[in-house]
């Protein structure tokens, strides 16, 4: 009976890699214990989406990466189409057209697009090896820009900067020249102003509050000087659990959201600030060291990637709060309440483990 | 890129899984500097920036002083009541946020009128009634709803109220929202800090004079608000010290009975005690009610209040300028004795006219009094008389004497914008011309100045202090309201101090004679059927005073036009030998102040003297003669 008992656990633990668990662990106990002081009530509901997101994490460790990359053709054309049909029949909510009503339920199809993308990526390179060519670059690039333009359309450009992120990070981890690379900065630095003319008016006052946030300290640098004055006022040691004044007495906006982070900056100060990175960076430092192990240039690719969204996640969102990045709708990851990002996330640390599972077996 | 070796390509992606890590500690590194730069080096401005979000300083506003009567009866207090108040800067759209409220709690088109008419005049960070006199339940309701509207909420806040309702609302003037004048004022009076967080500032009479008295000290409590404004808990806080109350001179059952006595006839009315110079009624009538401007007064009210023919806006007692009429003679028959002009048995003969300069000049009884005394010229209002005395004075000589007992001089009382009145004199008329041809004095021009008429122009106030004068043996006072001040805090009751009086130079003799001929008009002259039976001896002199020059037609009542129908006058002293109380009445276009003013002056002597309450308003005594004008 023991015995039985201690297989099925066995079995149900198995795929499950330690560092990384204890590592999303840790980063779900702080998300706990911040939204405990940020938002009591929405503690319930965030507790349901870690469940739901460690069953998919769970079952996605368990898929072996060669059926991921029978998958990864499809899950792309299906994405890709699901976003075509936003730009058609998507719900309008908050002046953006991102969400698509399937009768049964709501989705959204540009959150698929931040696993679909590498996947399909590290599949064409894959499919490329051993001779990668300029114009697979190109191939890759028009793959990545097509889903990119559509979810920048919606509009949603956190979501897109992700996306791009993740496909980029496969490109250049498939070994893009470094002459491109640069080649690219520079293109970028010249585009910008003429992508300042497509802007939509909020995307460009977003990156004018940058800038300057005091010159509109009622209207939409409001949330900006509020989230800087929370951390400065954190200072070292911070102000204590649940006593934070511009988080408790509502003035700092999305406190449960994308403004988290200036929660735990105000209330554990510098030292929460440097654990938190710490974690995020030994958990990067795992999945790079996953990538760094995996077996097939796909799992590579794949693993590269995951990681560094992880990276984007974290560096994009305690940028936009801090004042030192355009505010741009990015959640800490694994820490912001919601349950669509935490799935996603957690999709992303499934594969992870997969590809980790099965490092071994591919070799043999 | 081509890879030949598997290991070779696993190196390379190696290598560029190194540079990615390099990449992320970079990037790690830049937010650390970051959070040093903010939390370390910065930290102690957003420290100061976070406080200042939390700590809010709210003022707390004193209660109102009380205006109170000589006796202590309230003339004005104020209630507590709730009101639901929008902050315009943190509600947002107040059009949608006022619908909302709007199915919660009544709020009727002249509410959003007059919040409107508030936004226009509002500074930016001000929170404005949309609603005043919550019930208790709409308090309750509206609490349970709070969260869904940012920036709206219940205040408690003190009203004025003026329980008398229109009684001296002229004296009593009325408080509204301060405007930028108000705030001119205080910035003057250095009171900014004790006037944050109040919204109304005395308009006109002595609330206006006495605002900085009534206000108080505001006190101050420091609170914990939330982003939406909302206190969550006092830290601190220094208690308002209340107001100074006002205790007046006025007698506010005189004052009534006075108010009443002239019935739906316009007019004014001042009683003065001759001792103190302090003011016992003030009357100016039509008035109107004080209480409709403390919440802001809508605007159908106040074009009614503005518009009206009878004008109840104007305070007539301290504003109107009227001819004297022949109680103006009196000081005219002392003014000869003074200078030697006439002595009282010289007599002259009135033909029931005088002659001068071609011109003739009609006395009102046709066929005159034939031979007049000083004595006579009074009783029976003698205009020949006064023509000639007038002529044989001059116009100089009749300005300087009577500028003495105050006459075309502001009184000086406690309350603003008194007028000044007018008189004549050749120098006044010099400045008061631009023409050089109308700048010269005629000769002419004197002789209907004796008998109150011509370029004269009176306030009743005026006309209320000179006759104080005669009854105070030609000691001029300072008229005022207000007796005595107590602090709001202590209570102590501090009097106010009398302003030095001015003695007119004046032969008691010559007193005694005018005093007499005045006693003699309520005994046996124009003043006598209104004063019959009176239980208390009194001087007086009717008056009436043309508003209309008849072109050489006989004046008749009934042909003339209500508001071109003369203006009724009468001054007067009680008791005569130890006066109590001076006054002076007017009615306009009440016809002979024999007729309509001395009415009002019994039934106000009446009362001060015996106690004795009128049965109804003083009546028009149609049969009284007047053979003045």
């Amino acid at each position: 009976m023991i015995n039985t008992l201690r297989h099925l656990l066995r079995r149900l633990t198995d795929p499950i890699d330690p560092p990384l668990m204890a590592l999303a662990a840790i980063l779900l106990g702080i998300s706990v214990l911040v939204l405990g002081s940020a938002s009591p009530d929405r503690l319930g509901a965030q507790c349901i989406n870690v469940l739901a997101a460690l069953v998919v994490m769970r079952m996605a460790a368990q898929i072996p990466p060669q059926r991921l990359m029978r998958l990864a053709l499809p899950i792309y054309i299906v994405g890709l189409t699901l976003l075509l049909a936003v730009m058609e029949f998507g719900e309008v909510s908050k002046g953006a057209r991102r969400w698509l009503n399937l009768g049964v339920m709501r989705i959204q199809p540009s959150e698929v697009m931040k696993i679909a993308m590498p996947l399909m990526l590290a599949w064409y390179f894959h499919k490329r090896e051993p001779l990668i060519r300029l114009r697979d670059y190109c191939i890759a690039v028009l793959l990545l820009l097509a889903p990119v333009v559509l979810i920048a359309k919606q509009p949603d450009l956190g979501t897109a900067i992700l996306v791009l992120a993740a496909g980029f990070f496969v490109i250049f981890f498939a070994g893009l020249p470094w002459k491109i690379i640069l080649g690219l900065v520079a293109a970028v630095a010249a585009a910008a102003p003429m992508a300042w003319t497509v802007m939509h008016d909020y995307q460009r006052a977003r990156i004018l509050t940058l800038l300057d946030p005091e010159a509109d300290p009622l209207g939409k640098g409001f949330h900006i000087i509020q989230s800087t004055i929370a951390i400065g006022s954190g200072g070292i040691f911070g102000k204590g659990w649940g006593q934070g004044t511009q988080a408790q007495l509502d003035f700092l906006p999305e406190r449960h959201t994308d403004f988290i982070f200036a929660v735990i900056s105000e209330e554990f100060g510098l030292l929460g600030n440097l654990v938190l990175l710490t974690v995020y960076a030994l958990l990067i430092g795992r999945g790079l060291m996953i990538a760094a192990n995996a077996p097939t240039l796909f799992t590579r690719l794949l693993a590269g990637s995951i990681t560094l969204i992880f990276f984007t996640y974290a560096f994009v969102n305690m940028g936009m709060v801090s004042g030192i990045l355009p505010v741009v709708g990015v959640p800490l990851p694994f820490i912001s309440y919601g349950g669509t990002a935490l799935v996603t996330l957690f999709l992303g640390i499934g594969i992870l483990m997969s590809i980790h599972k099965h490092r071994m077996l591919v070799q043999k | 890129m081509e890879f030949t070796n598997p290991q070779e390509s696993l190196e390379h992606f190696r290598r560029r899984l190194g540079i990615a890590g390099g990449f992320v500690l970079f990037c790690f590194g830049l937010l650390i500097l970051r959070f040093l730069w903010l939390q370390v080096v910065q930290h102690s401005y957003y420290q100061t920036r976070a406080e200042d979000n939390r700590i809010s300083l709210v003022p707390v506003v004193p209660n109102r002083g009380l205006i109170l009567d000589r006796n202590g009866v309230v003339l004005a207090h104020n209630y507590s009541a709730y009101t639901l108040e929008i902050m315009p800067s943190r509600a947002g759209n107040l059009e949608s946020v006022i619908d909302q409220l709007a199915e919660i709690i009544e709020i009727q088109p002249k509410d959003r009128k007059r919040f409107r008419k508030l936004l226009d005049e509002s500074k930016n960070f001000e929170s404005l009634p949309i609603r005043t006199r919550l019930s208790d339940e709409e308090v309750a309701k509206f609490t349970a709803h709070r969260y869904r509207f940012p920036g709206v909420d219940i205040k408690a806040r003190l009203f004025r109220q003026y329980p008398m309702g229109a009684l001296a609302s002229h004296l009593l003037g009325y408080i509204g929202r301060v405007t930028d004048q108000d705030n001119d004022k205080i910035e003057d009076q250095n009171q900014e800090d004790n006037y944050r967080g109040t919204d109304h500032f005395g308009k006109s009479g002595l609330e206006q004079h006495y605002e900085f008295d009534l206000h108080g000290r505001t006190g101050f409590e420091q609170v914990e608000v939330d982003a939406g404004g909302r206190a969550v808990r006092t830290l601190a806080s220094t208690p308002p010290t209340p107001g100074n109350n006002l205790t007046l001179t006025i007698d506010a059952k005189l004052q009534e009975i006075a108010e009443k006595a002239f019935g739906d006839r316009k007019g004014a009315l001042v009683a003065i005690e001759p001792s103190t110079g302090g003011v016992l009624a003030l009357v100016s009538v039509p008035n109107y009610d004080p209480n409709l401007f403390v919440d802001g007064i809508d605007s159908s009210n106040w074009d009614q209040l503005n518009t009206s023919p009878d004008k109840p806006m104007i305070n007539r007692a301290l504003n109107g300028a009227y001819p004297p009429g022949s109680t103006f003679k009196p000081y005219m028959a002392l003014a000869a004795l003074q200078y030697g002009k006439r002595r009282p048995e010289q007599t002259i003969f009135d033909p029931g006219y005088f002659m001068f300069g071609g011109h003739q000049f009609h006395d009102d009884k046709k066929g005159g009094h034939g031979t007049v005394d000083m004595y006579k010229s009074l009783v029976v209002s003698c205009d020949t008389y006064y023509y000639m005395l007038a002529n044989d004075l001059g116009i100089d000589n009749i300005s300087n004497f009577m500028r003495q007992f105050g006459f075309g001089q502001r009184s000086g009382i406690d309350i603003e914008g008194e007028s000044e009145g007018t008189l004549p004199s050749q120098e006044w008329k010099r400045k008061r011309f631009k023409n050089s041809g109308q700048q010269k004095w005629y000769a002419g021009e004197t002789i209907s100045v004796g008998i109150g008429q011509g370029y004269n122009a009176y306030t009743p106030m005026q006309l209320a202090i000179a006759v104080t004068a005669l009854a105070n043996n030609g000691v001029r006072v300072r008229p005022h309201l207000v007796k005595s001040i107590a602090d709001g805090r202590t209570g102590q009751s501090v009097p106010v101090e009398l302003q030095p009086f001015n003695s007119i130079p004046l032969k008691p003799e010559n007193l005694e004679v005018i005093r007499n001929a005045m006693i003699g008009v309520n005994k046996e002259g124009t003043g006598a059927r209104a004063f019959a039976g009176a239980e208390y001896v009194s001087a007086g002199k009717t008056g009436t005073a043309q508003v209309y020059s008849l072109k050489g037609e006989k004046y008749t009542e009934g042909s003339v036009k209500q508001h071109l129908r003369d203006h009724a006058l009468f001054i007067a002293f009680a008791p005569a030998d130890k006066p109590t109380i001076a006054l002076a009445v007017l009615v306009e276009n009440g016809g002979f102040g024999a007729q309509a003013a001395a009415p009002i002056a019994r039934q106000v002597f009446d009362y001060y003297l015996l106690g004795k309450l009128p049965k109804e308003p003083a009546p028009t005594d149609e049969q009284a003669v007047e053979d003045d004008q």
